[in-house]
């Protein structure tokens, strides 16, 4: 086997160890730090198919920004191995099996579909490459560009919006009828 | 007037006219315009009978077509008059008949409010027409559409009086005795359709040949047992004394005059049919007979006037079909006419005084109204010889002519036949004296209030019961028998075209003549009998004292009518009751409830189960949203 | 590399994803899982764009390629939108309830 073939399962076995200690894990900070591994084993990927500038931007913007958002509010809630509430049994078990007959279908589909034989070009390729990218980027796509950065300051808006705390006026809280 | 015969069409319409003026109108009507309008159309329709009888009468019949009524496949029936002999005579009949009943109801009703007064006229306006339409029909269907309206218009009538629960059961008993040999007629028409494809009479008659035996006695067995419905015979006669529970004009002109001859008419305008079925004339001649002698032994000790005339009806019909059953097919209609005049004279003699006394029935309650009420009493007593067949009157022809057909049916059967007729003759004559006995002769038996009431009646009652009288006495010199004035009997010449296939046939089989000395002494026989009966009873009802003796034996069976009401209860009524009952509670309220109730009880169900589903928990949602998708995938991809 | 290995993966990231969602309760776990499911695709596009990029498809029109890369940059975009307006949500339950229970919030119940 090739060293590209030894890196795809190597990896790929740490994406799905990962993951499922992301959704088994009884502590939330566990779980947050697993998905981050999960995230640096989907950059290899991407390196492996020499997408160079979505690895990056995978490490900076998912593992490094948003999920030490999600470090932040966990820490915040203070929360503890115990104070999660289980979840029925049974109602967990269907939930396995939900998933897992959706994986088979999926699996099942594809094998029908009968694509699955094409090869995908590794290590090489002009396209993941930063210049042909940003080529693309800005000549075709300049409007989705403009606007995914209005769409971040609705974000922003929203978020703070949100997390308001709100002023209770004794006279409004009487006054509204159908609050 | 050769073109009286296009306007035919008016006959029937105009009583229609009446119905729905009277009917729609009947809240913004005077009385006296109710009146009006109720009888004028009679009159009109009479008008135009007399003339169309005239044209008959120089020999112009016809058949109008008018439109096609009923059009599958093969099967043809139009709404066709058939204007002939037959049909012109019942025409007068029943619309002179019933013009001087309308008159006379104008008076008799007077203590109606408006309303129900139009309402009356408009019921009785229906009846004409149907009637009329009965008798005008070309096919069978068109008679039985008038058939079927008559008997409704009969129910009709006889729960006029509808707040009264009795009036209104003896109308509903009426009503489905009537269907009951309604059923019979309509498997006979049906049996026409499948063996001849089609009802017209002209057809039917003239392709009957076709028909085996088996097809034409079956045939004519079920029109017999629709007559029996109709006319009031064994078994179906028990609706009729029952329906004296309706106004006393109705009475006279449905249950005298008309109604009930609607199956001597059908017969009558069968008759080619029935005289190719020897065994179904035998039965009708057999229970004719019967009826009347039973009618006849019953009305012996009735104390109700109105009952006492309702058993002579069905009594006097089972003579008509005695006649129908030996082949006197124009002894049977000439009897109609005659009995139409004086028992619709008596019905109305009898409203007269019941409507004197204040509203009382019962006869042993009267009496001596002679010297009150001359002219009612003279009219009624004129009626009665005419029903008793006292010659000069109406009554002796047509009854003598009955008879003595009936002796010359059969060299075996038809003296036997003839001798229970004319002891029925002799009962007959025994009970009318009877009755007019104890009402108008001897000393009043009622209160002192009622004695003040009494008083003649008002002219627009007595006028119609003088013509009537008028009519009773000379009515039966149309058909004077050979053996008095050759060519007398013009009834029989007037009619002979429409029984002359019947003639022929009964030519073929070879019947025979009455000689003349026994046609004599036939005669003697029944007039000096009912002489006697009459005198007897004259004079043992003459000074009849009211006693409150319960009849006993033989008596108490009689004024039990036999007992025949109860015996139908008891087999027919109650058991058909029981049945209905069952299906109520358990089919009805059981089963069907259950599965109609069943079903919104289970929807109900089902949703509050389904309803658990939206638990509020996100979760649950998503989970479903997966299962959704899944199950898309599936299908999708796999199916 | 064969297409089919790629997509295997993806897709068993994705069902992980979906059996993470469906069987906890924590509000900011179920939240994590939707995020690895989006990586999941993420992965799959990437390895297409890299699959037209060896057939033929890609050397004809070699925009395709770009293509599916310009799309996981805007899928990444959208993901970091939704994860600030998602958590200001979350913190917003847990203050007014003190309860990160997803089944807590069953006011749509009935």
């Amino acid at each position: 086997m090739s060293i590209t073939a030894i890196m795809f399962w190597l990896l790929s076995a740490m994406a799905i160890g990962s993951a499922f200690m992301v959704i088994s894990s009884k502590s939330a900070i566990n779980s947050v730090l697993s998905l981050i591994v999960t995230f640096f084993a989907i950059s290899g990927h991407y390196i492996l198919l020499n997408a160079q500038f979505l690895a990056i931007v995978n490490i900076i913007v998912y593992a490094g920004a948003i999920m030490v958002l999600f470090l932040f509010v966990v820490m915040l809630m203070n929360l503890n191995t115990n104070t999660e509430p289980h979840k029925h049994k049974l109602l967990r078990f269907a939930g396995f099996i939900a998933g897992g007959c959706l994986f088979l279908v999926i699996l099942a589909a594809m094998a029908q579909a009968g694509v699955g034989n094409e090869t995908v070009e590794t290590n090489t390729g002009n396209a993941g490459l930063i210049k042909n990218l940003g080529k693309a980027l800005f000549n075709d796509y300049v409007l989705p560009f403009e606007i995914s950065s209005v769409l971040f300051l609705s974000a922003m808006v929203g978020a703070v919006l949100i997390g308001k705390k709100e002023k209770i006026n004794p006279v409004d809280a009487v006054e509204q009828p159908n609050g | 007037m050769n073109n009286v015969l296009q306007i035919v069409w008016l006959i029937p319409l105009l009583p229609l006219v009446g119905f729905l003026v009277n009917g729609l109108g009947r809240n913004h009507l005077s009385k006296a315009m109710s009146g009006l309008i109720g009888s004028g159309v009679i009159l009109a329709s009479f008008i135009i009978s007399f003339f169309v009888f005239l044209q008959v009468l120089n020999g112009h019949m016809q058949v109008l077509h008018y439109f096609d009524f009923i059009n599958i496949a093969a099967l043809k029936i139009g709404f066709d008059f058939q204007v002939d002999q037959l049909s012109s005579l019942f025409l007068l009949i029943i619309t002179g008949v019933g013009f001087l009943i309308h008159v006379y109801s104008t008076s008799y009703m007077h203590e109606e409010t408006a309303p129900h007064f139009a309402r009356y006229f408009a019921f009785l306006n229906l009846f004409v027409f149907s009637m009329l339409l009965l008798v005008l029909g070309a096919n069978y269907v068109i008679m039985f559409i008038g058939w079927e309206g008559v008997g409704l218009c009969s129910y009709l009538l006889i729960g006029y009086w509808f707040k009264n629960q009795d009036y209104t059961k003896a109308a509903k008993k009426a009503f489905i005795m009537n269907r009951i040999g309604d059923l019979g007629f309509l498997l006979a028409v049906f049996w026409f359709i499948s063996k001849t494809g089609s009802v017209d009479y002209h057809t039917v008659f003239a392709n009957v040949g076709k028909l085996t035996t088996t097809d034409i006695t079956g045939i004519t067995l079920l029109l017999f047992v629709g007559a029996t419905g109709k006319s009031a015979q064994l078994p179906l006669y028990t609706w009729l004394p029952d329906a004296m529970a309706g106004p006393t004009p109705v009475s006279a002109l449905i249950h005298a005059a008309t109604m009930v001859t609607a199956g001597i008419y059908m017969i009558a305008r069968s008759n080619v049919l029935f005289s190719m079925a020897p065994l179904t004339q035998c039965v009708i001649a057999i229970i004719g007979l019967a009826t009347a002698l039973l009618a006849a032994t019953i009305a012996l000790k009735q104390n109700d006037i109105k009952k006492v005339l309702a058993y002579s009806t069905v009594s006097q019909l089972g003579y008509m079909f005695l006649a129908l059953g030996v082949g006197a097919y124009t002894g049977a209609v000439f009897h109609v006419m005659t009995h139409a005049f004086f028992k619709a004279l008596m019905f109305l003699g009898a409203g007269s005084v019941i409507h004197a006394m204040g509203g009382e029935q019962d006869m042993r309650n009267m009496g001596g109204l002679k010297k009150y009420m001359p002219i009612t009493q003279l009219t009624f007593l004129l009626g009665c010889f005419a029903i008793a067949g006292m010659p000069p009157f109406s009554g002796f022809f047509s009854k003598d002519e009955i008879l003595a057909a009936a002796y010359a049916s059969n060299a075996t059967t038809g003296p036997i036949l003839w001798a229970v007729g004319v002891i029925t003759a002799f009962m007959t004559a025994y009970y009318m004296f009877r009755l007019y006995a104890m009402t108008f002769r001897g000393n009043f038996r009622g209160t002192h209030d009622q004695q003040h009431h009494l008083h003649e009646s008002p002219a627009a009652i007595t006028i119609p019961l003088i013509i009537l009288a008028v009519l009773a006495v000379i009515g039966g010199w149309i058909g004077i028998p050979e053996i008095f004035v050759h060519g007398g009997h013009r009834l029989e010449a007037f009619l002979a075209p429409v029984f002359e296939p019947s003639a022929k046939i009964a030519a073929a089989h070879g019947h025979e003549h009455l000689s003349h000395s026994t046609e004599y002494i036939l005669m003697a026989i029944s007039v000096i009998g009912a002489l006697i009966a009459l005198t007897f009873a004259w004079k043992k009802f003459s000074n009849y004292t009211a006693s409150n003796k319960e009849e006993t034996g033989m008596g108490k069976v009689l004024s039990n009518k036999w007992y025949v009401d109860e015996l139908y209860d008891k087999v027919i009524v109650n058991p058909l009751n029981s049945v209905a009952k069952y299906f109520n509670n358990v089919f009805e309220k059981k089963g069907v409830d259950g599965l109609v109730n069943g079903v919104g009880k289970a929807v109900n169900y089902s949703s509050r189960q389904i309803r658990l589903l939206q638990n509020g928990q996100v979760s649950t949602y998503v989970f479903l949203m997966v299962l959704g998708i899944l199950v898309l995938f599936i299908i999708q991809l796999f199916l | 590399m064969d297409i089919k290995m790629y997509i295997g993966l993806a897709v068993a990231l994705f069902c992980i994803g979906i059996v993470g969602v469906l069987t906890r309760r924590n509000a900011i776990i179920i939240f994590m899982c939707i995020e690895l499911m989006l990586n999941a695709v993420n992965l799959l596009l990437v390895a297409f764009s890299k699959m037209h990029a060896a057939s033929a498809v890609g050397a004809a029109n070699p925009s395709v390629v770009s293509d599916a890369q310009v799309f996981v940059f805007f899928i990444m975009v959208v993901a970091a939108a939704e994860v600030s307006v998602g958590l200001a949500i979350i913190v917003m339950m847990y203050r007014n309830t003190h309860s990160i229970d997803v089944n807590f919030l069953n006011r749509l119940k009935n």
